[in-house]
């Protein structure tokens, strides 16, 4: 079976969750025989690992190439004049001096899209959701270009994309929910965001949802009838070595930290506030605030505002190795998300031996048992369990040793084997 | 008769680097060298030594007739000494001529007058015998940070011995009355207030050059006129500014060292009209009326008070983490530690958190080495984290140290005792021995 896939980013360039997911699940799935993936991204650097599948960068299509996809194939340009008012009235020639210009305008459009929400009011809205066409467009020309028996779209950037290929060819289309509107926005979706969701699980024949969170978001908020969506939990790399380096930890103080982007729906002003509780009960802890994002200097502020600012540390957005050292350091993980389809970093976290508290609120919380859960909302609560984690060290002790064994048994292989299993439904419900 | 006065700044501050917070705990410097020593160089050559040798050669060549004042913070001395000695010497020959006042200010360039009496008074102190060492004369008018004062601040700089202290000509605070009189202070009048004359000052600091402004070209005639022109019975034209104006804040393309040069030659063309040193005023002329500070002024922004350092909430923690630190610092005999206190209360570190972008956004970029303020918040309290610990390190924590600290005395006490008794018992056993030697022998026996 030869799978052509829509993604948004892959590692090594990656601005969130997302890509890691892919690259994961590509991974596993190339481990299952006879399974091919060809993964299509906006643009490809060329130092992406490929063990396992072809990776075509939707600026890499050559240009003549796609003029003449674009020539003859009038029923694919079907679905591009319903989504842009630009491209119906421009003959071939126009259209690619337009493009051209559209593409160097594409950098900008992914850095945009680093921030994780979008934007929709001014014209950065405006050149993403014509990149998001654009990609739908090359989506068309690749899907002629090359075999292949079923299509997977990763988030709603590649959607479009997904339907197009689907479109184009026929065959069956599976969408992969890794975060919906509602968990970006908190409740105050973008219509347009909506839309090109909505309308990329209607097309679909199956619908894979990363938990039984937003599954259940899937199916309320979307109309998706119950037995399209299926439920596939991510999982995480295994750590390949056993670092040697030892970090040292500067301070002779217990560490808790928060990594991921500074944005609503990660709640970092929960995190904030329990930090506060924490420290009138203790003195010798200081808390990390390690990421970026919009709501960053509200947070920065707000540490200010509470005066907290000597116990309480911002890092800027880390990379790499620094992630590790942050790990390293800490005592404690905490992931107080507002709404969170999944959550790989608490694995990764507990991969380093340290204990999580993350919230009800996210969907790694569906399978693990060996972490601290609170309601995001509840800092109390939030207070308490850090204080608890921090001062009574049986109850982390027992967290690091047993969480270990709990992540190490959550494996891409067998997320990957109950994908295939979605795929083959994909394609009975397609040909029936 | 009207006296003209011109006082300068001198004031570099150490830098940051970029101090992550992996690096509390690990690394203990805490200061960007290639920045702070580049941007040295640059304003040596610029400014400080192009300007010091045309003053000098002015100073000469008027023979005592014009004079210029110069405060100079205790951290620009430090660097001057570190990057450009060469700038230090040429202070002290424009300090050689006699005609060039050397005002007092705190060591750090910091905001602890705000804060804490004992602390300030220190650190006066500290600046003035510095100024004593380098350039020979203690000073006897005081200049606070950015001219912030107020009437409390006054009271306390004339109960510390100063006879005069310089500060804003503030709007808001002197209403209808003028600038161009020398006032005394509210709480105790013994202490003289020179007020700058921001119009006529910034006309040279800030708009000199500016192509736009209406009244460019200004030349030393254009400039000398309007101070002919001023009301007849006023006294003193203050005009205190920035000494980086010349040849850094308005390059040398602008002619403004033609226009420096060229103020005394016009000035002393006029019989009504002299240059004086700022104690000169506080002796010559009689103040005319008290002025009321009640709330601190400074000469920074449009609202001429504390706001481009303490106006946001990050700027209030941070400075208020700092001195929280300060019955510590009173301990605290390491050298080290006492060093980086200095520089980390230089009040530039809280301007740079200023989030007030669009009124005076352009002045508190310069110099800026971040991006944000927030990124110099986050940069400021990772840096005082640091020294925050290796300050409770070198001096013991409250109770339980101290209770620590005695309980070892106390057995250092006891175990001296002990010694003294068991040498005691010793001494006692050895003129025992024979006694007991024969004791057995006798039991033996029997």
């Amino acid at each position: 079976m030869r799978v052509l896939m829509f993604g948004w980013e892959f590692p090594p360039h990656i601005s969130g969750g997302l890509g890691t997911a892919c690259y994961g699940l590509t991974r596993g799935l190339s481990q299952i025989p006879g399974l091919q993936v060809l993964f299509v991204v906006p643009k490809a650097y060329g130092d992406e690992d490929q063990s396992g599948m072809r990776l075509v960068g939707a600026n890499q299509i050559p240009v003549r190439h796609r003029q003449l996809e674009l020539k003859y194939s009038n029923q694919s340009l079907d679905y591009i004049e319903v989504g842009s008012r630009l491209i119906p009235y421009m003959d071939p020639e126009e259209f690619w001096k337009q493009t051209r210009v559209e593409k160097a305008k594409q950098i900008e459009a992914l850095n945009i899209n680093s921030e994780g929400k979008v934007e929709f009011s001014g014209k950065y809205g405006a050149s993403l959701m014509r990149e998001i066409r654009d990609y739908a467009l090359v989506a068309n020309v690749i899907a002629q270009d090359y075999a292949f028996d079923l299509i997977h779209a990763h988030d709603w950037l590649a959607y479009p994309a997904g339907i197009a290929a689907k479109e184009a060819t026929g065959k069956p289309l599976v969408v992969h929910v890794h975060a919906t509107d509602f968990d970006r926005s908190g409740g105050s979706v973008n219509p347009a965001v909506y839309e090109i969701e909505k309308k990329g699980m209607d097309a679909a024949d199956m619908v894979i949802t990363v938990s039984n969170l937003t599954r259940k978001i899937v199916i309320e908020k979307y109309g998706i009838s119950a037995d399209k969506v299926v439920t596939v939990y991510n999982a995480v790399e295994p750590v390949e070595t056993i670092r040697s380096k030892q970090f040292k930890k500067g301070v002779n103080e217990k560490i808790v930290t928060f990594l991921g982007r500074i944005t609503m729906q990660k709640g970092p002003e929960y995190f904030i506030e329990a930090a506060h509780r924490v420290l009138r009960k203790m003195d010798n802890v200081r808390f990390v605030m390690a990421g970026s994002g919009d709501m960053m200097e509200k947070m920065i502020r707000r540490a200010a505002q509470l005066k907290i600012s000597d116990k309480f540390h911002f890092t800027g957005f880390l990379r790499g190795e620094d992630v590790f050292e942050m790990l390293a350091m800490s005592d404690l993980y905490v992931m107080p998300s507002v709404s969170e389809p999944f959550g790989i970093s608490p694995l990764e976290a507990m991969q380093s031996n340290v204990p999580v508290l993350i919230s009800h609120q996210s969907g790694v919380a569906e399978i693990l048992t060996y972490a601290i859960k609170t309601n995001f909302w509840d800092v109390d609560a939030m207070a308490d369990a850090i204080y608890g984690a921090l001062n009574y060290p049986g109850m982390s002790e027992m967290f690091v040793s047993h969480g270990k064994k709990e992540v190490d048994s959550l494996k891409w292989e067998n997320s990957a084997l109950h994908v295939k299993k979605v795929y083959d439904m994909a394609i009975s419900r397609c040909s029936c | 008769m009207k006296t003209i006065c011109f006082y300068f700044q001198v004031h570099q501050p150490f830098r940051f680097r970029r101090y992550r917070f992996f690096d509390i705990g690990n690394d203990h410097y805490y200061y960007d060298d290639y920045t702070n020593e580049s941007i040295m160089n640059k304003v040596a050559s610029k400014c400080y030594l192009p300007a010091n040798k045309l003053l000098l050669k002015m100073l000469k060549a008027h023979k005592g007739k014009f004079k210029v004042s110069f405060s100079i913070s205790g951290l620009a001395i430090e660097q001057f000494k570190l990057y450009a000695p060469e700038v230090l010497e040429s202070f002290k020959a424009l300090a050689d001529t006699g005609h060039v006042e050397f005002l007092s200010e705190t060591y750090s360039h910091s905001l602890v007058s705000l804060k804490d009496e004992e602390a300030f008074r220190s650190q006066v102190e500290a600046h003035a015998s510095l100024v004593e060492s380098h350039f020979g004369v203690r000073p006897s008018v005081f200049r606070n940070t950015e001219l912030i004062y107020s009437d409390q601040m006054g009271e306390m700089i004339a109960n510390m011995g100063f006879k005069a202290m310089l500060t804003e000509g503030a709007k808001h605070i002197l209403g209808w009355k003028s600038p161009n009189f020398l006032y005394c202070n509210a709480i105790n009048p013994r202490l003289k207030v020179l007020l700058k004359n921001y119009k006529l000052s910034d006309d040279i600091a800030f708009r000199f050059g500016n192509r736009q402004w209406c009244e460019w070209p200004l030349t030393a005639t254009k400039f000398v006129n309007w101070i002919v022109k001023l009301d007849q019975r006023e006294e003193v034209v203050n005009l205190f500014m920035d000494y980086e104006t010349f040849g850094e804040h308005q390059d040398k393309s602008t002619g403004i060292f033609d226009f420096l040069e060229s103020i005394p030659v016009e000035v002393l063309k006029h019989h009504g009209l002299s240059f004086s040193t700022p104690s000169e005023v506080a002796t010559k002329l009689q103040p005319v009326a008290p002025v009321s500070v009640p709330h601190p002024i400074s000469w920074a922004d449009e609202e001429r008070d504390l706001t481009a350092w303490l106006g946001n909430e990050m700027q209030q923690e941070a400075f208020n983490k700092l001195y929280s630190l300060l019955p510590k610092i009173k301990q605290c005999s390491d050298s080290k530690i006492l060093k980086d206190w200095d520089f980390l209360q230089c009040s530039d570190h809280f301007y740079y958190m200023c989030t007030k972008f669009f009124s005076d956004g352009d002045v508190h970029a310069y110099f800026n080495p971040y991006e944000t303020p927030y990124e110099a918040f986050i940069n400021y309290m990772n840096v005082l984290s640091d020294f925050s610990i290796r300050l409770n390190a070198s001096v013991p924590e409250s109770n339980l140290d101290k209770e620590l600290a005695n309980l070892t005395v106390l057995l250092e006490e006891k175990n001296a005792r002990i010694k003294k008794m068991e040498d005691e018992i010793k001494k006692l056993r050895k003129r025992r021995v024979p006694a007991k030697k024969t004791a057995v022998a006798k039991s033996s026996k029997a």
